[in-house]
């Protein structure tokens, strides 16, 4: 690991973070915006594995770990959440659900 | 007897009580004998006590009844004072009250508000009486107030035409401007010597103060303000002839017999007051001789039958203030008394002229009365006869006694009392060659019923014999320094003047030597003319200065300045509102990208910072 330099895995982190925030923000599909999500969680758990090994401290994984389980529990519910949308509006495109606006 | 003093006022506010609430549902006997049997019952306690009282020693009698009002060092009680002055206004009051609400209970009697009126009548007199009793100058407003109340709930009677609504409103703003001066002396007084008690308030007044300097005419002053708006004085007087408005009865009782004699009752209750502000009391007979002559000339021009007695009514008034001014405080009184007697038969039988004539008050579409109304005709006669007062009427007694009084005091104020008495004598004689003598009208209701017709007779004996009445103010009032006038020029002169009004009235409106038209057809005389059927336009003057004014302001703030705040607040949160609610777009993505937004710009400001 110690030929990899912190500096080259916080840009990879990073990238694949705003990649993950673009599909949010342009894909319409629900499914894909949950898919953009989970890229965004993992780019996240990168950076928390990174600075870990940077320091040498077993913290970064823990925290790897949580959002780990916090992305499982996520994509859990957000899956269950995007059933029932399908069942009730027949569609998946998030600008059409737009029945909550002010 | 006279520890029930306090029922004198009770009984006809117990009247206007049960028909306030009741009234509606009782039938009409039953509230004439309410709103009637109330008064009566009043009037026979007042007799009772007034008799005892002048049996008696003639001491002053105080009933304190309980406590009204108590804050710290301020105690004011229910308290009645009983002493000669009272006693005389408690007969006028219950008396010629009682004798109208008689009358009323004819004349009202196809009216659909019957209950409402005796209702109105009773709270009236109540009021009034507390006024003359109250030992203290809290109790007296209350019953100024209240009598201001009472007016202008019976001036406004009718008040289906607006016009009458109108009339009342003017009378109760009008009379509101004196009251605020009242409250004011009051106040003043309070906060100088510390009471409210009249009998004390004198004395501390005499004691405390030194004659002529500011305080004494300071209170003085404002003390006559109150008395000018509710006795119809120049330069309030303008109110009055408007409060004809009302049925007659109330023109009677009020614009007669009652209310408008309650400035002359305060100013003779603080004479001692007086007495010390020489320069507001020769203010008082000024204003007094002014007004006389101004509503006696107003009164020489109108048309209508009971403005002509309004305008007169104001003069008499003026020529009580005029005594007043002159320190004749017992002959103000005793004028009081007469003109109480003769005022309500002239407008009783003016009410009953009307009664006959369904409600026309024109004069002139009058004529030959005589033979048709020899009641209405006689208590005319009688009335005028004591108004213009010719001598052995009760008139003359009263003002010839004002007049000499006057002549010793000042003998220009009596040269314009005896005009007055010219004048009087011209429109009272006037009024009855136009209404009773001359051309025939036909009548349409000739009878009267005797709730009607014995008030008429019953006054009619009061006006005419009222002189011979003894009242002993001397008790109450510094007795007058009197020089002995009889027989000499002073007195002739007095005793002519109404005569010549008599004779002047009888070349132009009885033979018709000269024309009234021709003198008065064309030109000044014309103009001058129009100026005194309209009150020597004080009602014009007050509209250009305070009522115009006024709308204007008030059309200019009609949509509230100070509440433009509250408006723009509203304002600004509902547009804000919109606003922030169309940022709501219900777009997930839309939600996304503002965190997204959100937290670029909180890093940058971290980072920049």
């Amino acid at each position: 690991m110690n030929g990899i330099p912190m500096e080259h895995g916080l840009l990879l982190s990073v990238v694949l973070f705003v990649l993950g925030l673009t599909g949010v923000l342009v894909r319409r599909n629900l499914i894909m915006i949950l898919m953009s999500l989970e890229v965004m969680l993992n780019a996240t758990g990168l950076a928390f594995i990174v600075a870990g090994s940077r320091w040498g401290q077993a913290d970064g994984q823990i925290m790897f770990l949580l959002i780990l389980t916090l992305a499982a529990a996520e994509v859990g519910v957000g899956l269950g959440l995007v059933l029932q949308i399908f069942r009730r509006f027949h569609t998946l495109d998030a600008d059409s659900l737009n029945g909550m606006k002010g | 007897m006279i520890e029930l003093l306090g029922w004198v006022p009770l009984f006809p506010f117990l009247g206007f009580l049960i028909l306030i609430l009741a009234g509606e549902r009782l039938s009409k006997p039953l509230i004439a004998w309410v709103g009637v049997g109330s008064v009566a019952a009043s009037a026979l306690l007042a007799a009772l006590i007034g008799a005892e009282f002048l049996n008696g020693t003639m001491q002053p009698y105080r009933l304190v009844l309980g406590v009204w009002m108590e804050v710290d060092d301020l105690s004011i009680p229910f308290g009645f004072y009983l002493d000669a002055l009272t006693v005389t206004m408690l007969f006028v009051v219950t008396g010629v009250g009682f004798l109208i609400h008689v009358y009323a209970a004819g004349f009202m009697d196809d009216d659909p508000g019957y209950a409402r009126f005796f209702a109105y009548i009773n709270l009236f007199v109540s009021a009034m009486l507390v006024l003359v009793l109250a030992d203290n100058l809290v109790l007296l407003y209350l019953g100024w107030e209240g009598v201001g109340l009472g007016s202008y709930l019976l001036i406004g009677f009718w008040y289906e035409d607006p016009n009458n609504g109108y009339a009342a409103r003017k009378a109760f703003v009008m009379t509101r401007v004196g009251d605020t001066a009242l409250l004011v002396g009051l106040f003043l007084l309070f906060t100088q010597l510390h009471t409210f008690d009249i009998q004390l308030l004198m004395l501390r007044a005499t004691s405390q103060w030194t004659s002529g300097s500011l305080l004494p005419v300071a209170a003085a002053a404002l003390l006559l303000g109150g008395a000018l708006g509710k006795s119809a004085q120049l330069p309030l007087q303008s109110w009055l002839p408007d409060a004809m408005a009302g049925p007659t009865p109330v023109s009677a009782l009020i614009h007669a017999a009652t209310m408008v004699t309650a400035g002359v009752y305060l100013i003779a209750r603080t004479h001692a007051l007086f007495i010390m502000a020489p320069s507001v009391q020769f203010a008082v007979a000024g204003i007094g001789a002014t007004t006389l002559l101004m509503a006696g000339c107003s009164a020489l021009v109108q048309t209508d039958i009971k403005r002509i007695l309004a305008y007169s009514t104001i003069s008499q008034i003026g020529y009580m203030f005029l005594a007043l001014g002159v320190g004749a405080w017992s002959s103000a009184i005793f004028h009081l008394l007469t003109h109480a007697f003769f005022k309500a038969l002239l407008f009783l039988a003016a009410g009953a002229v009307i009664f006959c004539f369904h409600h026309e008050h024109n004069i002139f579409k009058m004529g030959g009365l005589r033979k048709a109304m020899p009641l209405a005709f006689w208590s005319f006669m009688i009335g005028s006869a004591a108004l213009s007062a010719l001598p052995f009427t009760s008139g003359f007694y009263s003002k010839h006694e004002i007049l000499l009084a006057v002549f010793d005091a000042s003998p220009g104020l009596w040269a314009a009392g005896c005009l007055g008495a010219i004048i009087t004598g011209i429109y009272s004689f006037r009024l009855i060659f136009v209404v009773f003598f001359g051309r025939k009208c036909p009548v349409t209701k000739a009878r009267v019923g005797w709730q009607m017709s014995v008030p008429l007779i019953l006054l009619g004996a009061l006006a005419l014999l009222g002189g011979t009445l003894k009242i002993p103010l001397d008790s109450v009032f510094p007795v007058l320094f009197n020089h002995d006038h009889t027989f000499d020029l002073v007195s002739v002169v007095t005793a002519l003047a109404p005569f010549v009004g008599l004779l002047i009235a009888v070349l132009f409106y009885l033979t018709h030597t000269f024309s009234a038209q021709r003198l008065a057809g064309s030109g000044l005389a014309n103009q001058m003319r129009i100026f005194c059927f309209n009150g020597w336009g004080i009602d014009a003057l007050y509209g250009a200065l305070v009522v115009r004014p006024f709308k204007s302001i008030a059309k200019l703030n009609k949509n509230d300045a100070v509440d433009g705040i509250y408006v723009a607040i509203a304002l600004l949160s509902r547009v804000g509102c919109s606003r922030v609610s169309a940022s709501q777009t219900g777009r997930i993505r839309w939600y996304a990208s503002s965190v997204a937004l959100g937290a670029v710009v909180i890093i940058a400001i971290g980072w920049l910072s």
